[in-house]
């Protein structure tokens, strides 16, 4: 098990530690940033058209652009509205969607000035349990704004975003039981070594081939979370008039579409690392080849490959959103009790069976 | 059911087959669509840079003519104006003095001529009523101003370039009419 924390705190560690937090956050927003854009490009290309194209060459200066604007809007603050809970929402949604980055293991190990260093903010032997209970955290920002609005339709949004997290929340859960059944552990990092290990070489070890069934309800439970079509439902453009945030405006509302990006592409940065071997390169031994190539190059070839997993994942969330339209709300909780739930429940009961099976 | 047209096609509403009611085939091949639409043809005109061309019958913003020596070919007869649907134009008649031959064609002129772009619908009868070839609609189009009386264009806004002594901005402004009139005698 690779022990991140050492028995004394020292300077250079925690020097090194901040260091990989202002790296994690900034990247995390500057990919987050080039995430709006790429959903426009991406809406535009599947609509026949061209999509922004204008702010800079071949419109890569739009996120700025479309920043500076929510920049300068007017700041509104409803009267009627709570505002301490008002400026909170926002708030919130941006915090917990930041710190969710924290235990994902980003890449192997750097050497620099004679210490090795894990790509990884924290490594605590919980970690998935984190990762939930981070995004479970993360409705209460749509839940704060919404009610603070004091508003009907940002009022009817939260409610909506809130019970619909809960019965998604259930069926991820139990998909990822039956992934932890398999894996023997919590631990992010330790998972990511299983994998590049792998049961049957190449990237046949990835846990998607051991879970595919789980990996499906975990992916569509991910962007029920991620409140991304199909089940953008707390936004219904068309019956609730934006949803959660309508009252917001300037950089708060930038806060919230933020989050939601940022969310989107921890989530993906999460189902890379436990179904498609987070850092592990395929058909690549990285033990022996760190030995020709030096560790340093492993490892950063190791991350671009997450990053790969990563866009990879972004692209599937908007190419589903601009392929299918939304679901009616008795139909999403209709689909979340009554088909995942018990689909996880026999996919537990059928993984725990086996391994116990081939394990006795 | 009797339909209207022999090109009527008749939907089917029978009860989702099980592989449609799993959802995820149909997704699949919902996503198979739109990627393809990726590589397809974009329909987009870039508006400033590339313009759509006009049909031959289009009518924008009107202009005042000029004959070859840059006088002015209106007369202030008012034909347009009682051709006017919309009561747009207005303009009153002077009387060409000694000396200003050069000016104007004949011994009467306009010596107000507006338009109201705000009433004008752009029908093309004023160019119809004309008997001097004096008013033509050109494919100028979608003007901009700040206040409603912007909209009103006098004489300085509808003139055509004098060919004497701007020669290059009236080749411009020429080449829209005779480019238009070209095309109105191949409909």
């Amino acid at each position: 098990m690779p022990d991140t924390l050492p028995l004394a705190i020292d300077t250079a560690l925690i020097l090194e530690r901040l260091a990989l937090i202002a790296i994690v956050v900034l990247s995390l927003l500057g990919i987050a940033l080039y995430t709006t854009f790429a959903e426009r490009k991406v809406a535009g290309v599947m609509q026949d058209r061209l999509g922004p194209n204008r702010a800079g060459p071949f419109g890569l200066l739009q996120p700025l652009a479309d920043g500076v604007k929510l920049f300068f809007k007017e700041e509104v603050i409803p009267l009627s509205a709570n505002k301490w809970l008002f400026i909170l929402g926002p708030c919130l949604a941006m915090f917990t969607a930041l710190i969710s980055g924290a235990v994902i293991p980003w890449g192997g190990e750097l050497e620099l000035f004679g210490r090795r260093i894990p790509l990884t903010i924290a490594n605590p032997d919980i970690g998935i349990l984190y990762v939930f209970a981070v995004v479970s955290l993360g409705v209460f920002g749509i839940m704060v704004g919404g009610w603070s609005s004091n508003n009907k339709f940002s009022l009817l949004a939260a409610i909506r975003g809130a019970s619909q997290l809960i019965s998604y929340e259930l069926a991820m859960g139990l998909s990822l039981i039956a992934l932890l059944l398999v894996t023997g552990t919590m631990n992010l990092g330790e998972i990511v070594t299983q994998q590049m290990q792998g049961r049957w070489g190449g990237f046949l070890g990835w846990n998607v081939f051991v879970q595919p069934i789980g990996f499906l309800i975990f992916i569509v439970c991910v962007f029920a979370e991620c409140n991304r079509t199909p089940f953008d439902l707390p936004e219904a453009e068309n019956e609730l008039n934006m949803g959660y945030h309508q009252e917001y405006s300037s950089l708060k509302l930038g806060f919230f579409l933020f989050a939601e990006y940022i969310n989107m592409i921890v989530s993906s940065a999460v189902m890379a690392t436990l179904f498609f071997g987070g850092y592990d390169i395929p058909f690549v031994d990285e033990a022996s080849l760190a030995q020709s190539w030096g560790l340093n190059t492993v490892t950063v070839l190791g991350t671009l490959m997450l990053l790969a997993k990563i866009v990879f994942f972004l692209f599937l969330f908007m190419w589903v959103r601009w392929t299918i339209p939304r679901f009616r709300y008795d139909q999403l909780m209709d689909l979340g009790w009554k088909k995942l739930i018990p689909l996880a429940l026999v996919n537990m009961l059928v993984t725990g069976a086996l391994s116990l099976a081939l394990r006795g | 059911m009797q339909t209207l047209t022999d090109r009527a096609k008749v939907l089917e509403h029978k009860p989702l087959n099980f592989m449609e009611r799993l959802y995820l085939p149909e997704i699949l091949k919902g996503m198979a669509i739109t990627f393809r639409h990726i590589f397809k043809k974009k329909v987009t005109v870039q508006y400033p840079e590339q313009k759509r061309p006009f049909s031959p019958v289009f009518r924008g913003l009107h202009v005042l003519n000029r004959d070859e020596e840059g006088r002015e070919r209106c007369t202030a007869c008012g034909l347009c104006a009682v051709a006017c649907p919309a009561e747009a134009i207005t303009m009153e008649a002077a009387e060409r003095k000694k000396g200003e031959e050069h000016l104007y064609r004949e011994e009467k002129y306009a010596a107000r001529y507006e338009i109201n772009m705000l009433r004008c619908i752009f029908c093309g009868l004023c160019e119809e009523a004309c008997p001097k070839d004096a008013i033509y609609l050109t494919e100028t189009f979608a003007p901009s101003n700040y206040t409603r009386k912007g909209f009103i264009y006098g004489k300085p806004d509808l003139l055509i370039p004098d060919p004497v002594r701007q020669p290059e901005d009236f080749q411009r402004a020429k080449g829209l009419i005779e480019e238009r009139k070209e095309k109105a005698a191949k409909a």
